[in-house]
Protein backbone atom coordinates (compact mmCIF):
# COMPACT_ATOMS: atom_id res chain seq x y z
CA UNK A 1 0.00 0.00 0.00
CA UNK A 2 1.06 3.18 -1.22
CA UNK A 3 -0.95 5.70 1.30
CA UNK A 4 0.22 6.10 4.66
CA UNK A 5 -1.95 4.02 7.38
CA UNK A 6 -5.39 4.75 7.48
CA UNK A 7 -4.64 4.23 11.35
CA UNK A 8 -1.59 6.26 12.17
CA UNK A 9 0.37 4.09 13.97
CA UNK A 10 0.18 4.30 17.66
CA UNK A 11 3.64 2.58 18.26
CA UNK A 12 6.18 4.84 16.71
CA UNK A 13 9.80 2.89 16.87
CA UNK A 14 12.72 5.01 16.19
CA UNK A 15 15.89 6.31 17.52
CA UNK A 16 17.51 9.34 19.58
CA UNK A 17 20.50 10.36 18.64
CA UNK A 18 22.73 12.86 20.55
CA UNK A 19 24.28 15.09 18.96
CA UNK A 20 26.24 16.21 22.52
CA UNK A 21 28.26 12.80 22.81
CA UNK A 22 28.06 11.89 19.08
CA UNK A 23 32.27 11.73 18.59
CA UNK A 24 31.99 11.18 15.25
CA UNK A 25 33.73 7.34 15.10
CA UNK A 26 31.79 5.86 12.31
CA UNK A 27 31.39 2.57 14.08
CA UNK A 28 27.34 2.47 14.11
CA UNK A 29 27.34 3.00 10.11
CA UNK A 30 29.73 0.39 9.65
CA UNK A 31 28.28 -2.07 12.01
CA UNK A 32 24.84 -1.18 10.11
CA UNK A 33 26.48 -2.12 6.64
CA UNK A 34 27.91 -5.30 8.60
CA UNK A 35 23.99 -6.41 9.60
CA UNK A 36 22.37 -5.25 6.94
CA UNK A 37 24.62 -7.14 4.36
CA UNK A 38 22.76 -10.18 5.54
CA UNK A 39 19.31 -8.73 6.31
CA UNK A 40 16.13 -7.98 5.04
CA UNK A 41 17.65 -5.53 2.22
CA UNK A 42 20.76 -7.54 1.79
CA UNK A 43 22.94 -7.02 0.34
CA UNK A 44 24.40 -3.50 0.21
CA UNK A 45 26.24 -3.49 -2.53
CA UNK A 46 29.59 -2.30 -3.62
CA UNK A 47 31.01 -1.42 -6.79
CA UNK A 48 34.79 -1.08 -7.18
CA UNK A 49 34.93 -1.37 -3.58
CA UNK A 50 38.69 -2.06 -3.38
CA UNK A 51 39.70 0.53 -6.22
CA UNK A 52 40.37 3.79 -6.65
CA UNK A 53 36.48 4.75 -7.39
CA UNK A 54 34.43 2.94 -4.29
CA UNK A 55 30.64 3.60 -3.64
CA UNK A 56 28.26 1.17 -2.82
CA UNK A 57 24.63 1.74 -0.38
CA UNK A 58 25.06 2.76 3.01
CA UNK A 59 21.97 3.16 5.22
CA UNK A 60 23.91 5.63 7.75
CA UNK A 61 26.33 8.17 7.34
CA UNK A 62 28.27 10.48 9.62
CA UNK A 63 28.54 13.94 8.88
CA UNK A 64 30.55 16.69 10.51
CA UNK A 65 29.58 20.39 10.25
CA UNK A 66 31.22 23.81 11.51
CA UNK A 67 28.98 25.69 13.80
CA UNK A 68 30.35 29.36 13.78
CA UNK A 69 29.75 31.37 16.41
CA UNK A 70 32.00 34.52 17.07
CA UNK A 71 30.69 35.05 21.05
CA UNK A 72 31.61 31.57 22.21
CA UNK A 73 33.94 30.25 18.83
CA UNK A 74 31.57 27.89 17.38
CA UNK A 75 31.93 23.77 17.97
CA UNK A 76 32.18 21.18 15.64
CA UNK A 77 28.92 18.67 15.55
CA UNK A 78 29.45 14.69 14.38
CA UNK A 79 26.07 14.14 12.76
CA UNK A 80 25.20 10.79 11.97
CA UNK A 81 21.95 10.73 9.81
CA UNK A 82 20.14 7.76 8.54
CA UNK A 83 16.32 6.90 7.68
CA UNK A 84 14.11 9.18 10.00
CA UNK A 85 10.83 6.55 9.89
CA UNK A 86 8.69 10.03 9.34
CA UNK A 87 5.27 10.33 10.38
CA UNK A 88 3.70 11.68 6.92
CA UNK A 89 6.46 9.77 4.81
CA UNK A 90 6.63 11.40 0.94
CA UNK A 91 8.97 8.52 -0.08
CA UNK A 92 5.79 6.24 0.76
CA UNK A 93 2.88 8.35 -0.99
CA UNK A 94 5.44 9.32 -4.52
CA UNK A 95 5.83 5.44 -4.68
CA UNK A 96 3.72 4.34 -7.87
CA UNK A 97 3.91 -0.03 -7.49
CA UNK A 98 3.24 0.25 -3.53
CA UNK A 99 6.99 -1.22 -2.86
CA UNK A 100 7.28 1.69 -0.69
CA UNK A 101 5.53 0.83 3.20
CA UNK A 102 5.03 2.17 5.69
CA UNK A 103 3.89 -0.27 8.85
CA UNK A 104 0.82 0.36 10.73
CA UNK A 105 1.96 -1.27 13.93
CA UNK A 106 5.31 0.32 14.40
CA UNK A 107 5.74 3.13 11.93
CA UNK A 108 8.63 1.55 10.20
CA UNK A 109 9.10 2.67 6.79
CA UNK A 110 10.39 -0.03 4.36
CA UNK A 111 10.78 -1.30 0.83
CA UNK A 112 9.60 -4.39 -0.73
CA UNK A 113 12.32 -5.42 -3.20
CA UNK A 114 9.80 -7.76 -4.88
CA UNK A 115 7.73 -4.84 -5.82
CA UNK A 116 9.97 -2.01 -6.67
CA UNK A 117 10.76 -1.33 -10.14
CA UNK A 118 13.88 1.39 -9.31
CA UNK A 119 12.33 4.30 -10.87
CA UNK A 120 13.67 6.73 -8.27
CA UNK A 121 11.04 8.68 -7.48
CA UNK A 122 11.33 7.76 -3.61
CA UNK A 123 14.77 9.07 -3.27
CA UNK A 124 13.77 12.34 -4.81
CA UNK A 125 10.47 12.67 -2.91
CA UNK A 126 12.97 12.09 0.80
CA UNK A 127 14.34 15.79 2.11
CA UNK A 128 16.41 14.14 3.94
CA UNK A 129 18.32 12.07 1.69
CA UNK A 130 17.83 8.56 3.52
CA UNK A 131 17.32 6.22 0.05
CA UNK A 132 20.13 4.76 -1.73
CA UNK A 133 19.61 2.81 -4.96
CA UNK A 134 21.30 -0.45 -5.64
CA UNK A 135 22.25 -0.13 -9.08
CA UNK A 136 23.48 -3.85 -9.21
CA UNK A 137 19.53 -4.34 -7.28
CA UNK A 138 17.74 -2.37 -9.32
CA UNK A 139 16.14 -1.82 -6.62
CA UNK A 140 15.73 1.19 -3.75
CA UNK A 141 17.32 0.70 -0.47
CA UNK A 142 16.77 1.94 3.42
CA UNK A 143 17.45 1.89 6.56
CA UNK A 144 15.14 -1.06 8.04
CA UNK A 145 15.37 -0.25 11.68
CA UNK A 146 17.17 -3.36 11.64
CA UNK A 147 13.70 -5.09 11.76
CA UNK A 148 15.35 -8.33 11.29
CA UNK A 149 17.27 -7.73 14.64
CA UNK A 150 14.79 -6.16 16.98
CA UNK A 151 12.29 -8.62 16.48
CA UNK A 152 14.48 -11.79 15.80
CA UNK A 153 13.20 -14.24 18.82
CA UNK A 154 17.03 -15.92 18.41
CA UNK A 155 18.80 -12.93 19.81
CA UNK A 156 18.67 -12.04 23.46
CA UNK A 157 16.20 -9.78 24.74
CA UNK A 158 18.90 -7.15 25.13
CA UNK A 159 20.56 -7.46 21.43
CA UNK A 160 16.93 -6.47 20.14
CA UNK A 161 18.25 -3.13 19.38
CA UNK A 162 19.11 -1.42 15.77
CA UNK A 163 22.93 -2.76 14.89
CA UNK A 164 24.17 1.07 15.17
CA UNK A 165 22.36 0.95 18.69
CA UNK A 166 24.03 -1.67 19.89
CA UNK A 167 27.40 -0.64 18.50
CA UNK A 168 27.69 3.07 19.59
CA UNK A 169 30.96 3.01 22.03
CA UNK A 170 29.79 6.32 23.33
CA UNK A 171 25.98 5.45 24.28
CA UNK A 172 24.93 8.46 21.50
CA UNK A 173 21.92 6.57 20.18
CA UNK A 174 19.16 5.04 21.66
CA UNK A 175 16.14 3.25 20.74
CA UNK A 176 12.58 3.14 21.59
CA UNK A 177 8.68 3.65 20.90
CA UNK A 178 8.64 7.58 20.40
CA UNK A 179 4.67 7.30 20.15
CA UNK A 180 4.73 6.32 23.97
CA UNK A 181 5.08 9.96 25.95
CA UNK A 182 5.90 7.68 29.05
CA UNK A 183 8.48 5.68 26.61
CA UNK A 184 12.57 5.98 28.05
CA UNK A 185 13.03 7.55 24.67
CA UNK A 186 10.29 10.06 25.41
CA UNK A 187 11.13 11.26 28.37
CA UNK A 188 14.75 11.56 26.91
CA UNK A 189 13.67 13.92 24.19
CA UNK A 190 11.26 15.65 26.29
CA UNK A 191 13.94 16.47 29.17
CA UNK A 192 16.61 17.52 26.22
CA UNK A 193 14.62 19.35 23.81
CA UNK A 194 14.94 17.36 21.05
CA UNK A 195 13.94 18.34 17.54
CA UNK A 196 12.76 17.27 14.26
CA UNK A 197 15.18 17.91 11.29
CA UNK A 198 14.04 20.26 8.86
CA UNK A 199 10.31 20.67 10.05
CA UNK A 200 9.24 23.10 7.25
CA UNK A 201 9.49 20.08 5.24
CA UNK A 202 6.18 18.58 6.67
CA UNK A 203 7.23 15.24 7.18
CA UNK A 204 6.89 14.96 11.02
CA UNK A 205 9.94 12.45 11.33
CA UNK A 206 9.92 9.81 14.25
CA UNK A 207 13.68 9.97 15.17
CA UNK A 208 14.70 12.82 17.00
CA UNK A 209 18.13 14.83 17.46
CA UNK A 210 19.43 15.73 21.26
CA UNK A 211 21.33 19.51 20.75
CA UNK A 212 24.67 19.91 21.77
CA UNK A 213 24.86 21.20 25.75
CA UNK A 214 25.41 24.64 26.12
CA UNK A 215 29.16 25.64 26.38
CA UNK A 216 30.74 26.46 29.94
CA UNK A 217 31.50 30.33 29.26
CA UNK A 218 33.75 32.52 31.57
CA UNK A 219 35.17 30.26 34.16
CA UNK A 220 38.42 28.87 32.42
CA UNK A 221 38.84 31.24 29.80
CA UNK A 222 42.38 32.30 28.31
CA UNK A 223 43.64 35.01 26.49
CA UNK A 224 44.99 32.42 23.93
CA UNK A 225 45.19 34.35 20.77
CA UNK A 226 43.81 32.64 17.57
CA UNK A 227 46.89 31.73 15.42
CA UNK A 228 48.07 34.52 12.76
CA UNK A 229 47.87 32.97 9.33
CA UNK A 230 51.66 32.50 7.67
CA UNK A 231 51.91 34.19 3.98
CA UNK A 232 49.94 32.28 1.84
CA UNK A 233 50.85 29.90 -0.67
CA UNK A 234 51.41 31.94 -3.57
CA UNK A 235 53.91 33.97 -2.11
CA UNK A 236 57.15 32.40 -3.59
CA UNK A 237 59.53 29.89 -1.42
CA UNK A 238 61.93 32.25 -0.45
CA UNK A 239 59.44 34.70 0.58
CA UNK A 240 57.57 32.39 2.93
CA UNK A 241 60.81 31.15 4.70
CA UNK A 242 61.81 34.68 5.31
CA UNK A 243 58.05 34.98 6.51
CA UNK A 244 58.50 32.11 8.79
CA UNK A 245 62.03 33.11 9.91
CA UNK A 246 60.67 36.85 10.95
CA UNK A 247 57.53 35.75 12.87
CA UNK A 248 59.69 32.70 14.51
CA UNK B 1 19.29 17.33 -10.26
CA UNK B 2 20.47 14.59 -12.21
CA UNK B 3 19.68 15.24 -15.85
CA UNK B 4 18.63 11.32 -16.86
CA UNK B 5 18.26 11.14 -20.85
CA UNK B 6 16.06 8.74 -20.89
CA UNK B 7 13.67 11.32 -18.80
CA UNK B 8 14.43 14.76 -20.76
CA UNK B 9 13.38 12.12 -24.01
CA UNK B 10 10.41 11.29 -22.45
CA UNK B 11 9.31 14.30 -21.44
CA UNK B 12 9.72 16.06 -24.47
CA UNK B 13 8.57 13.46 -27.31
CA UNK B 14 5.43 13.04 -25.51
CA UNK B 15 5.06 16.43 -24.66
CA UNK B 16 4.95 17.14 -28.05
CA UNK B 17 3.25 14.04 -29.07
CA UNK B 18 0.09 14.72 -26.82
CA UNK B 19 0.21 18.39 -28.20
CA UNK B 20 -0.05 17.60 -31.44
CA UNK B 21 -2.76 15.07 -30.61
CA UNK B 22 -4.52 17.58 -29.14
CA UNK B 23 -4.43 20.53 -31.42
CA UNK B 24 -5.56 17.60 -33.94
CA UNK B 25 -8.96 16.44 -32.50
CA UNK B 26 -9.21 19.76 -31.27
CA UNK B 27 -8.65 21.27 -35.14
CA UNK B 28 -10.71 18.73 -36.73
CA UNK B 29 -13.90 19.48 -34.18
CA UNK B 30 -13.39 23.25 -34.86
CA UNK B 31 -13.35 22.29 -38.68
CA UNK B 32 -10.30 24.25 -39.41
CA UNK B 33 -8.18 21.71 -40.40
CA UNK B 34 -7.64 20.29 -43.99
CA UNK B 35 -9.26 16.65 -44.38
CA UNK B 36 -7.23 15.32 -46.36
CA UNK B 37 -6.60 11.99 -45.42
CA UNK B 38 -2.91 11.62 -45.60
CA UNK B 39 -2.07 14.68 -43.92
CA UNK B 40 -4.25 13.86 -41.15
CA UNK B 41 -2.53 10.12 -41.31
CA UNK B 42 0.78 11.56 -41.03
CA UNK B 43 -0.48 13.73 -38.06
CA UNK B 44 -2.28 11.21 -36.22
CA UNK B 45 0.62 9.03 -36.92
CA UNK B 46 2.84 11.33 -35.91
CA UNK B 47 1.68 11.99 -32.46
CA UNK B 48 1.26 8.44 -31.39
CA UNK B 49 4.71 7.82 -32.54
CA UNK B 50 6.60 10.58 -30.15
CA UNK B 51 4.12 9.22 -27.16
CA UNK B 52 4.64 6.21 -27.26
CA UNK B 53 8.19 6.43 -28.01
CA UNK B 54 8.10 8.62 -25.00
CA UNK B 55 6.46 6.44 -22.60
CA UNK B 56 8.94 3.67 -23.54
CA UNK B 57 11.75 5.73 -23.13
CA UNK B 58 10.78 6.56 -19.65
CA UNK B 59 11.05 2.86 -18.83
CA UNK B 60 14.44 2.53 -19.77
CA UNK B 61 15.99 4.00 -16.84
CA UNK B 62 14.11 1.70 -14.46
CA UNK B 63 16.20 -1.04 -12.47
CA UNK B 64 12.89 -3.41 -13.87
CA UNK B 65 11.41 -2.38 -16.63
CA UNK B 66 9.51 -5.93 -16.44
CA UNK B 67 7.77 -5.07 -13.56
CA UNK B 68 6.52 -1.84 -14.92
CA UNK B 69 2.85 -2.48 -15.02
CA UNK B 70 3.11 -2.49 -11.07
CA UNK B 71 3.39 1.38 -11.37
CA UNK B 72 -0.50 1.23 -12.39
CA UNK B 73 -1.58 0.58 -9.65
CA UNK B 74 -1.17 3.50 -6.98
CA UNK B 75 -3.42 5.93 -8.46
CA UNK B 76 -4.39 7.29 -5.34
CA UNK B 77 -1.97 9.23 -3.86
CA UNK B 78 1.61 8.84 -6.45
CA UNK B 79 1.21 11.26 -9.73
CA UNK B 80 3.64 8.84 -11.19
CA UNK B 81 1.24 6.44 -11.20
CA UNK B 82 -1.87 8.60 -12.46
CA UNK B 83 0.47 9.75 -15.39
CA UNK B 84 0.39 6.18 -16.17
CA UNK B 85 -2.59 5.20 -15.56
CA UNK B 86 -3.92 8.59 -17.90
CA UNK B 87 -1.28 7.84 -20.54
CA UNK B 88 -2.68 4.52 -21.10
CA UNK B 89 -6.54 5.75 -21.11
CA UNK B 90 -6.01 8.35 -22.74
CA UNK B 91 -4.85 5.91 -26.42
CA UNK B 92 -8.71 5.19 -26.27
CA UNK B 93 -10.65 8.25 -26.80
CA UNK B 94 -7.94 9.84 -29.08
CA UNK B 95 -7.50 6.84 -30.51
CA UNK B 96 -11.34 6.21 -31.12
CA UNK B 97 -11.67 9.66 -32.78
CA UNK B 98 -8.54 9.46 -34.61
CA UNK B 99 -10.08 6.45 -36.49
CA UNK B 100 -13.33 7.91 -37.13
CA UNK B 101 -11.26 11.07 -38.61
CA UNK B 102 -9.64 9.10 -40.68
CA UNK B 103 -11.91 6.77 -42.17
CA UNK B 104 -15.29 8.26 -41.34
CA UNK B 105 -15.03 11.73 -42.02
CA UNK B 106 -18.56 12.28 -43.05
CA UNK B 107 -20.06 10.69 -39.55
CA UNK B 108 -19.34 13.32 -37.18
CA UNK B 109 -22.37 12.42 -34.57
CA UNK B 110 -22.59 13.59 -31.53
CA UNK B 111 -21.25 10.79 -29.67
CA UNK B 112 -17.87 11.60 -31.72
CA UNK B 113 -17.84 14.72 -30.29
CA UNK B 114 -17.91 13.46 -26.85
CA UNK B 115 -15.32 11.71 -27.38
CA UNK B 116 -13.27 13.95 -28.55
CA UNK B 117 -14.17 15.94 -25.83
CA UNK B 118 -12.85 13.51 -23.78
CA UNK B 119 -9.62 13.02 -25.53
CA UNK B 120 -8.88 16.63 -25.29
CA UNK B 121 -9.23 16.15 -21.31
CA UNK B 122 -7.20 13.29 -21.55
CA UNK B 123 -4.35 14.63 -23.25
CA UNK B 124 -4.71 17.65 -21.37
CA UNK B 125 -4.77 15.68 -17.69
CA UNK B 126 -1.87 13.43 -18.74
CA UNK B 127 0.57 16.51 -19.42
CA UNK B 128 -0.41 18.05 -16.10
CA UNK B 129 -0.11 14.19 -14.49
CA UNK B 130 3.63 14.71 -15.69
CA UNK B 131 4.10 18.30 -14.47
CA UNK B 132 2.69 16.95 -11.41
CA UNK B 133 5.32 14.29 -10.20
CA UNK B 134 8.03 17.17 -10.01
CA UNK B 135 5.58 19.80 -8.44
CA UNK B 136 4.95 17.73 -5.94
CA UNK B 137 8.23 16.84 -4.90
CA UNK B 138 8.58 19.59 -1.96
CA UNK B 139 12.45 19.33 -1.13
CA UNK B 140 13.53 20.48 -4.61
CA UNK B 141 12.53 23.85 -4.44
CA UNK B 142 12.55 25.20 -8.46
CA UNK B 143 9.87 22.55 -9.10
CA UNK B 144 7.28 22.71 -6.30
CA UNK B 145 5.42 25.84 -7.54
CA UNK B 146 2.74 26.33 -9.50
CA UNK B 147 5.24 27.64 -12.79
CA UNK B 148 5.76 24.28 -13.26
CA UNK B 149 2.88 22.36 -14.75
CA UNK B 150 1.52 25.44 -16.18
CA UNK B 151 4.89 25.48 -18.07
CA UNK B 152 4.45 21.80 -18.90
CA UNK B 153 1.30 21.94 -20.44
CA UNK B 154 2.19 25.58 -22.52
CA UNK B 155 5.33 24.13 -23.96
CA UNK B 156 3.75 20.60 -25.00
CA UNK B 157 1.23 23.01 -26.79
CA UNK B 158 3.68 24.91 -28.16
CA UNK B 159 5.44 22.05 -29.22
CA UNK B 160 2.89 20.56 -30.78
CA UNK B 161 1.54 23.17 -32.79
CA UNK B 162 4.91 23.95 -34.53
CA UNK B 163 5.04 20.37 -35.57
CA UNK B 164 1.55 20.67 -36.51
CA UNK B 165 2.73 23.99 -38.50
CA UNK B 166 5.59 21.88 -40.30
CA UNK B 167 3.22 19.07 -40.93
CA UNK B 168 0.93 21.58 -42.99
CA UNK B 169 3.76 23.23 -44.78
CA UNK B 170 5.38 20.12 -45.77
CA UNK B 171 2.03 18.86 -47.28
CA UNK B 172 1.04 22.00 -49.07
CA UNK B 173 -1.74 22.48 -46.86
CA UNK B 174 -0.05 26.26 -44.77
CA UNK B 175 -2.63 27.20 -42.39
CA UNK B 176 -2.70 30.90 -41.90
CA UNK B 177 -4.30 30.48 -38.46
CA UNK B 178 -2.00 27.67 -37.48
CA UNK B 179 0.95 29.61 -38.00
CA UNK B 180 -0.46 32.00 -36.35
CA UNK B 181 -1.54 30.29 -33.26
CA UNK B 182 2.13 29.10 -33.29
CA UNK B 183 3.30 32.52 -32.97
CA UNK B 184 1.18 33.40 -30.46
CA UNK B 185 2.05 30.18 -28.20
CA UNK B 186 5.97 30.36 -28.64
CA UNK B 187 5.13 34.20 -27.72
CA UNK B 188 3.25 32.84 -24.73
CA UNK B 189 5.99 29.95 -23.42
CA UNK B 190 9.07 32.43 -24.13
CA UNK B 191 7.18 35.04 -21.44
CA UNK B 192 6.76 31.85 -18.90
CA UNK B 193 10.08 30.81 -19.36
CA UNK B 194 11.39 34.32 -18.63
CA UNK B 195 8.98 34.77 -15.31
CA UNK B 196 10.16 30.82 -14.76
CA UNK B 197 13.91 31.92 -14.25
CA UNK B 198 13.03 35.13 -12.88
CA UNK B 199 11.54 33.04 -10.09
CA UNK B 200 14.17 30.79 -9.76
CA UNK B 201 16.74 33.49 -9.66
CA UNK B 202 15.41 35.20 -6.73
CA UNK B 203 14.25 32.63 -4.06
CA UNK B 204 15.44 29.89 -2.09
CA UNK B 205 14.33 26.79 -0.23
CA UNK B 206 12.82 27.63 3.00
CA UNK B 207 14.92 24.73 4.22
CA UNK B 208 19.18 25.74 4.94
CA UNK B 209 22.13 24.10 6.62
CA UNK B 210 20.80 25.37 9.63
CA UNK B 211 17.50 23.67 9.38
CA UNK B 212 19.00 20.81 7.92
CA UNK B 213 20.85 19.93 10.82
CA UNK B 214 18.57 21.94 13.52
CA UNK B 215 21.99 23.43 14.56
CA UNK B 216 21.27 27.35 13.90
CA UNK B 217 20.50 27.89 17.17
CA UNK B 218 24.57 28.00 17.64
CA UNK B 219 25.35 29.32 14.68
CA UNK B 220 25.89 29.49 11.20
CA UNK B 221 26.55 26.34 9.67
CA UNK B 222 28.79 24.62 7.37
CA UNK B 223 29.86 21.56 5.92
CA UNK B 224 32.97 19.80 7.70
CA UNK B 225 33.75 16.61 6.81
CA UNK B 226 31.56 14.28 4.20
CA UNK B 227 30.49 11.17 5.64
CA UNK B 228 32.88 9.52 2.96
CA UNK B 229 35.68 10.59 0.61
CA UNK B 230 33.86 9.20 -2.32
CA UNK B 231 30.70 10.36 -4.48
CA UNK B 232 27.54 8.28 -3.62
CA UNK B 233 24.01 8.11 -4.98
CA UNK B 234 22.58 10.86 -3.17
CA UNK B 235 25.72 13.30 -4.63
CA UNK B 236 25.38 11.79 -7.85
CA UNK B 237 21.54 12.22 -8.23
CA UNK B 238 20.32 14.60 -6.12
CA UNK B 239 23.77 16.58 -6.15
CA UNK B 240 24.38 17.09 -9.72
CA UNK B 241 24.97 21.09 -10.39
CA UNK B 242 25.35 23.02 -12.91
CA UNK B 243 28.45 25.65 -13.28
CA UNK B 244 26.13 29.20 -13.34
CA UNK B 245 28.23 30.28 -16.39
CA UNK B 246 27.57 27.04 -18.15
CA UNK B 247 23.89 27.22 -17.00
CA UNK B 248 23.88 30.82 -18.55
CA UNK B 249 24.59 29.64 -21.73
CA UNK B 250 22.29 27.22 -21.66
CA UNK B 251 19.80 29.36 -21.14
CA UNK B 252 20.71 31.76 -24.28
CA UNK B 253 20.72 28.42 -26.44
CA UNK B 254 17.12 27.85 -25.29
CA UNK B 255 15.79 30.92 -26.07
CA UNK B 256 17.37 31.28 -29.58
CA UNK B 257 16.68 28.16 -30.53
CA UNK B 258 13.32 27.08 -28.33
CA UNK B 259 11.57 30.21 -29.12
CA UNK B 260 12.93 33.22 -31.17
CA UNK B 261 14.51 31.21 -34.05
CA UNK B 262 10.99 29.37 -34.51
CA UNK B 263 8.95 32.61 -33.92
CA UNK B 264 11.15 33.90 -36.89
CA UNK B 265 10.57 31.93 -39.10
CA UNK B 266 7.59 30.74 -39.08
CA UNK B 267 6.42 34.94 -38.87
CA UNK B 268 8.37 34.36 -42.56
CA UNK B 269 6.36 31.69 -43.66
CA UNK B 270 4.10 34.44 -44.32
CA UNK B 271 5.75 36.03 -46.85
CA UNK B 272 6.79 33.31 -48.54
CA UNK B 273 5.37 30.09 -50.82
CA UNK B 274 6.56 27.05 -51.98
CA UNK B 275 9.85 25.14 -51.09
CA UNK B 276 11.05 28.14 -49.07
CA UNK B 277 8.18 27.88 -47.04
CA UNK B 278 8.71 23.88 -46.27
CA UNK B 279 12.09 24.39 -45.35
CA UNK B 280 11.30 27.33 -42.96
CA UNK B 281 8.58 25.70 -41.09
CA UNK B 282 11.10 22.09 -41.11
CA UNK B 283 13.90 24.72 -39.46
CA UNK B 284 10.81 25.57 -36.73
CA UNK B 285 10.16 21.92 -35.91
CA UNK B 286 14.31 21.05 -36.01
CA UNK B 287 15.35 24.02 -33.66
CA UNK B 288 12.28 24.41 -31.10
CA UNK B 289 13.18 20.87 -30.89
CA UNK B 290 16.84 20.88 -29.96
CA UNK B 291 15.77 24.49 -27.73
CA UNK B 292 13.47 22.03 -25.95
CA UNK B 293 15.21 19.73 -24.79
CA UNK B 294 17.88 22.07 -23.89
CA UNK B 295 14.94 23.52 -21.50
CA UNK B 296 14.67 20.41 -19.44
CA UNK B 297 18.14 19.21 -18.96
CA UNK B 298 18.26 22.77 -17.37
CA UNK B 299 14.78 22.17 -15.62
CA UNK B 300 16.50 19.56 -13.95
CA UNK B 301 20.34 20.55 -13.66
CA UNK B 302 19.36 23.86 -12.21
CA UNK B 303 17.19 22.32 -9.35
CA UNK B 304 18.56 21.74 -6.18
CA UNK B 305 17.28 19.30 -3.64
CA UNK B 306 17.59 19.57 -0.06
CA UNK B 307 20.14 16.78 0.52
CA UNK B 308 22.66 19.11 -1.22
CA UNK B 309 22.72 20.67 2.53
CA UNK B 310 24.22 17.67 3.79
CA UNK B 311 27.27 17.45 1.69
CA UNK B 312 27.95 21.34 1.69
CA UNK B 313 25.31 23.03 -0.37
CA UNK B 314 24.79 26.90 1.22
CA UNK B 315 21.24 27.02 -0.07
CA UNK B 316 18.72 24.78 -1.47
S1 LIG C 1 13.55 9.99 6.20
FE1 LIG C 1 13.15 9.98 4.01
S2 LIG C 1 13.07 7.80 3.47
FE2 LIG C 1 12.83 7.91 5.69
S3 LIG C 1 10.60 7.99 6.03
FE3 LIG C 1 11.33 10.11 5.98
S4 LIG C 1 11.03 10.73 3.85
FE4 LIG C 1 10.96 8.48 3.87
S1 LIG D 1 12.20 3.25 -6.57
FE1 LIG D 1 10.92 1.52 -5.88
S2 LIG D 1 10.29 2.07 -3.80
FE2 LIG D 1 11.05 3.95 -4.79
S3 LIG D 1 9.23 4.97 -5.66
FE3 LIG D 1 10.11 3.69 -7.30
S4 LIG D 1 9.03 1.73 -7.12
FE4 LIG D 1 8.67 2.83 -5.19
S1 LIG E 1 28.72 5.00 16.84
FE1 LIG E 1 27.89 6.55 18.24
S2 LIG E 1 29.59 8.00 18.52
FE2 LIG E 1 30.14 6.73 16.74
S3 LIG E 1 29.34 7.95 14.99
FE3 LIG E 1 27.71 6.53 15.55
S4 LIG E 1 26.41 7.70 16.98
FE4 LIG E 1 28.36 8.78 16.81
Amino acid sequence: MTTLPKNPPKKKLGLVIDLDICVGCHACSVNCKEWNSGGHSAPLTDTDPYGADPTGVWFNRIHSFEVDNPVDGGRTVNFPKSCLHCDDAPCVTVCPTGASYKREEDGIVLVNADHCIGCKLCSWACPYGAREYDEDAGVMKKCTLCIDKIYNPNLPEESRVPACVSTCPVGARSFGDLGNPESDVSLLVASRGGYDLMPEQQCRPTNKYLPPRPKKLGGGKTDIQALTPVADTSAGVIARWVDKFLSA
Amino acid sequence: MHPAKSVIFFTTASGAGYGLLFLLIGGSMLEILPTDFWVLFSGYFLSFLLIVAGLLSSTFHLGHPERAWRALTQWRSSWLSREGVMAIFTFAPTGLYALQALFFPEGQSGLMTLIGLIGLAACALTVYCTAMIYASLKPVHAWANGYVPVGYLLLSLTTGVILLNGLLAVSGFWSGLVAWLATLLLIFSFLWKLAYWRFLDGTKSISTPESATGLGEFGSVRLFEAPHTEANYLMKEMGFRIARKHSAKLRRIVIFAGFVLPFIVISLTFFMSGALAVIFASLAVLSAGVGIAAERWLFFAEARHTVGLYYGAGHA
